[in-house]
């Protein structure tokens, strides 16, 4: 798992702010991902966290104040969407667990995939933003 | 060491690759030859000429791009069709096909390459069908083997059912939608296969080139979920579906919006919405796995399935929420008349009026696709013996593939790749079996002889479809003659094959071998002899240059052009020409003058109107024709020459498309007979004979036969004696074999009369014409 690093720009804010309700399965739960992820993968997951925050504050915007430029709306909303499943992808891609399923792909791999699909969303985000 | 026949051991393992990727190269070489080769029959036999009807359109927008360059063509507003409301070109097309040619075009400039741009554009097709091979031979090399994508691009590069619609000169979207189709499918198996974002981003670039070239991209749109949802409910969900479909729908899908034509369909019709769904499912479902991998108790697992299905729930009710509430646009009327045949027919005529949309007929299928049509079912259950997830993936494609080919003719065209693709399987497997040496008794035959044979299996088949091939390898050199010693020596006997299931399934001896073997050529031989003779006779034809067999041989008709020409050198630039839709494009590219309707057919309403003009009488008809500053209308007729294309054929679609806006005015009962026939004789209904199509398709009809029975050729009835009269047209030009005739509209009479009586006075008193006996009866 020599893997490279996650360069995402990424606040660190919102890394844990997902659950806090009582029911011990939360808890639990909650425990085990704290024990038994690994650094590099929460790092991952604190970017996926921000992306949603700001797909959710993007389309809250969208329902409630207005969705005028919508291919605006539509670029913005898609790229958090986009760089979303991407980042999941490159997750799963070089969580050790799933070594077996991804044999093609190596980490360094899956993080080159990544980046290309990032730059071609994101030609597409910026031609659409209008 | 039991073998049907011996091959040499003294090969190197390395000799035996080398030679197998140079006989693959050789035969892909020759397939692509075949393909391009096959596709210029049109050429051959005409000319260098842009077919049918939309292709005329495509050519003049690649002209146009290809003069002025890409931003005006973006802009381009063309005034003159649809006159008087105009078309907003770059808006309402799909321009991956122009963009095509014109990035061809200025890359030969680039190079001093002088080419033409109509002879890129009629080229275009046979140089992608090409590539579509290629592509297929990758697609099934993911399913099976090189030998099997051998085949399945052999098939796929002659087949007829491709090559109607990508001859030499049929420069339409179809021309390189095929190719995307087959590439953008194989991007999407090989991204599910690996995992791997890039191939899943390459699968969306490829989409968005597909979205871009064809309206038929909505086939992937719904193919591609519809895998992803098979595999998920078949519990075959792993986090390479979810890379491969999520990295493919967020980009795809932002991508297919770029092109204006399609602007925010992706996210706000019901065609898009199937995609979307299996895309927020794969969401659910992937964090579903995630928790699940973290915590394992029982009971959060419950909770875990029921949020899931809850969120399902949640969003299907969401979808069809934003339905009721109009966010989202209810599925389209093309998209009813693909479930229901008989719905357009009532609804919308001008989509059931479309000779490419009618229910395939039987035969077709096997003139399109010949032997491969039988083969294609056992392709189909041969990938059912191995059920990866790509052979899914061509099941559901085979099976919607067969429905909509029955639905639509048109969509022949999207079924025939995974035809080709099952059958080659199918047909690769037989050989793979039938060629192999090793007999049951042999318990495991060694690696690199059973290499040698597979490659045979690819190069017998090719070897036969073009006479002339790479020599064959040494192997097969070898068995090839042993094989023809055993025909001679050895009688054929079944008996031996029930004898082999007694002790283990296998193939005994060279006989048997080669019954299958000699009958799987046979039929690939008359598979291309079919083709040929297909290709060369029925899809090879422009349709705008006609051709008829009589005893001096072969004779062009070129009525059309003679016709287009003639507008477009005896009339002002502005003078507006109307016809049927159907003639919009050819009107638009050859005589280049303003159309009221063309074959985009995007206003009812105004086609309609054309409609109602042909169908009403001349005084009803001919206010309309002066509203829309008609200077000349033109009609089809193949009464004389018996071209059975022609505009009378058409008139009940005018009709029933007129009646559809104005059902007060016209009906179409009223065309026909008390008996209910449809005739154009002497018992032809007072409606059918006042229309102004009637008028104009006879006008002078019967004097071309001097006074003998004038008989319309292509509905074999005989013509009243006396003609038709027209008082608000005259005519204007009359091609050579009548198939294309042209009516000037008469301006208002400068008395202020109206232009019946203003002619029965001129005929009365000056004789303007030499027509007197019919003239005077008409007027007394």
């Amino acid at each position: 798992m020599a893997g490279p690093k996650a360069t995402a720009p990424v606040k660190g804010t919102s890394s844990s702010t997902s659950s806090s309700s009582s029911p011990s399965a939360v808890q639990t739960l909650w425990k085990a991902y704290l024990d038994h992820t690994a650094p590099r993968l929460k790092f991952i997951d604190s970017f996926l966290t921000f992306l949603v925050l700001s797909g959710v504050l993007q389309f809250v915007y969208c329902v409630l104040v207005t969705s005028f430029p919508f291919n605006a709306f539509l670029s913005g909303f898609a790229s958090t969407v986009g760089q979303f499943v991407l980042t999941a992808s490159l997750r799963s891609q070089v969580n050790s667990e799933n070594r077996t399923l991804f044999k093609d792909v190596s980490p360094e791999r899956a993080f080159a995939d990544f980046v290309i699909g990032s730059v071609v969303l994101h030609f597409f985000v910026f031609n659409f933003l209008g | 060491m039991p073998r049907a026949y011996p091959l040499p051991t003294d090969l190197s393992p390395a000799t035996v690759t080398n030679t197998k990727s140079l006989v693959r190269i050789v035969a892909f070489a020759l397939i692509s030859g075949a393909a391009i080769a096959s596709r210029l029959f049109a050429v051959i036999n005409f000319e260098s000429i842009i077919h049918e009807f939309d292709p005329w359109f495509n050519y003049r927008a690649t002209r146009v791009l290809a003069s002025k360059g890409f931003y005006e063509f973006w802009n381009w507003f063309d005034p003159t069709a649809w006159y008087p409301l105009g078309r907003v070109v770059g808006g309402t097309i799909y321009p991956g096909l122009m963009a095509t040619s014109g990035v061809i075009y200025n890359f030969l400039q680039a190079i001093h390459i002088p080419v033409d741009i109509r002879n890129i554009c009629v080229m275009l097709a046979p140089g992608f069908s090409a590539l579509t091979a290629w592509s297929t031979y990758m697609f099934t090399k993911e399913m099976k083997d090189e030998s099997a994508g051998l085949l399945a691009a052999a098939f796929i590069g002659i087949v007829p059912g491709y090559i109607s619609r990508s001859v030499a000169g049929s420069y339409d979207n179809e021309a390189i939608a095929i190719f995307l189709l087959m590439f953008t499918f194989f991007l999407w198996i090989k991204a599910l296969k690996q995992g791997s974002a890039l191939f899943g981003t390459l699968a969306a670039v490829f989409y968005f080139y597909m979205v871009a070239a064809w309206g038929g991209y909505a086939f992937i749109t719904n193919m591609i979920p519809l895998h992803a949802l098979a595999l998920l409910l078949m519990g075959r969900f792993t986090n390479r579906l979810y890379v491969a479909y999520s990295s493919w729908y967020a980009i795809g899908t932002l991508a297919s919006m770029q092109v204006p034509f399609v602007g925010f369909q992706p996210v706000r019709t019901s065609e898009h919405m199937g995609a979307l769904g299996v895309f927020g499912l794969l969401q659910i479902v992937a964090f579903v796995q995630l928790v699940r991998s973290h915590v394992s108790s029982k009971q959060f697992n419950n909770l875990l399935f029921a949020l899931a299905v809850g969120a399902g729930v949640v969003g299907t009710v969401a979808i069809v929420g934003l339905t009721y509430m109009g966010w989202i646009a209810p599925w389209t009327g093309r998209f009813y008349s693909l479930w229901d045949t008989g719905y357009a027919k009532k609804y919308i005529p001008i989509i059931a009026s479309v000779s490419e949309h009618q229910p395939t007929a039987w035969p077709s299928f096997f003139m399109d696709l010949h032997f491969l049509i039988f083969l294609f079912p056992a392709g189909v259950v041969l990938c059912f013996r191995e059920l990866r997830d790509e052979h899914i993936f061509v099941i559901i494609y085979a099976l919607v593939g067969s429905y909509f080919a029955g639905v639509m003719v048109r969509l022949m065209l999207t079924l025939t790749p995974v035809v080709c693709i099952s059958a080659a399987i199918a047909l690769s497997t037989v050989l793979d079996t039938y060629i192999d040496p090793s007999e049951p008794d042999l318990p495991v035959p060694e690696a690199d002889e059973t290499s040698g044979p597979s490659e045979t299996t690819t190069d017998a088949p090719k070897k036969t479809k073009k006479d002339k091939t790479a020599p064959p390898p040494t192997s097969s050199g070898a068995s090839v003659t042993e094989l023809l010693s055993g025909m001679v020596v050895t009688p054929p006997s079944t008996s031996k094959k029930g004898a082999a299931k007694e002790k283990k399934t296998g193939i005994f001896g060279t006989d048997t071998r080669l019954a299958v073997i000699l009958n799987a050529i046979g039929m690939l031989m008359f598979f291309v002899v079919h083709c040929t003779w297909v290709t060369s006779n029925a899809y090879s034809s422009p349709s705008v240059v006609l051709a008829s067999h009589n005893a001096d041989g072969l004779q062009l008709i070129d009525d059309f052009r003679e016709a287009y020409y003639w507008l477009r050198q005896n009339t002002p630039e502005t003078a507006v020409v109307m016809s049927w839709w159907d003639y919009g494009y050819q009107i638009a590219g050859m005589a280049d003058r303003p159309t009221l309707v063309d074959n985009n057919t995007w206003n009812n309403t105004h086609i309609a109107t054309v409609g109602k003009a042909m169908s009403s009488s001349e005084e009803v008809a001919y206010p309309i024709l002066r509203k829309h500053d008609v200077d000349y209308v033109l009609v089809i007729f193949g009464g004389l020459i018996g071209y059975s294309g022609d505009d009378i054929n058409k008139f009940l679609w005018m009709v029933r498309i007129a009646q559809g806006v104005w059902p007060d005015e016209i009906q179409e009962p009223k065309y026909f007979t008390p008996s209910g026939d449809y005739r154009v004789d002497e018992q032809a209904s007072p409606a059918m004979r006042n229309s102004l199509m009637y008028k104009m398709s006879y006008y002078r009809f019967h004097e071309l036969f001097g006074g003998g029975q004038a008989t319309d050729r292509v509905r074999n009835q005989v013509m009243p004696k006396t003609g038709p009269t027209l008082d608000y047209l005259e005519e204007a030009f009359t091609s050579e074999n009548w198939i294309v005739r042209i009516y000037q509209v008469k301006k208002e009479d400068p008395l202020g009369r109206d232009l019946k009586t203003a002619n029965a006075f001129d005929q009365g008193k000056k004789r303007k014409r030499t027509r007197p006996p019919v003239r005077r009866r008409s007027a007394a």
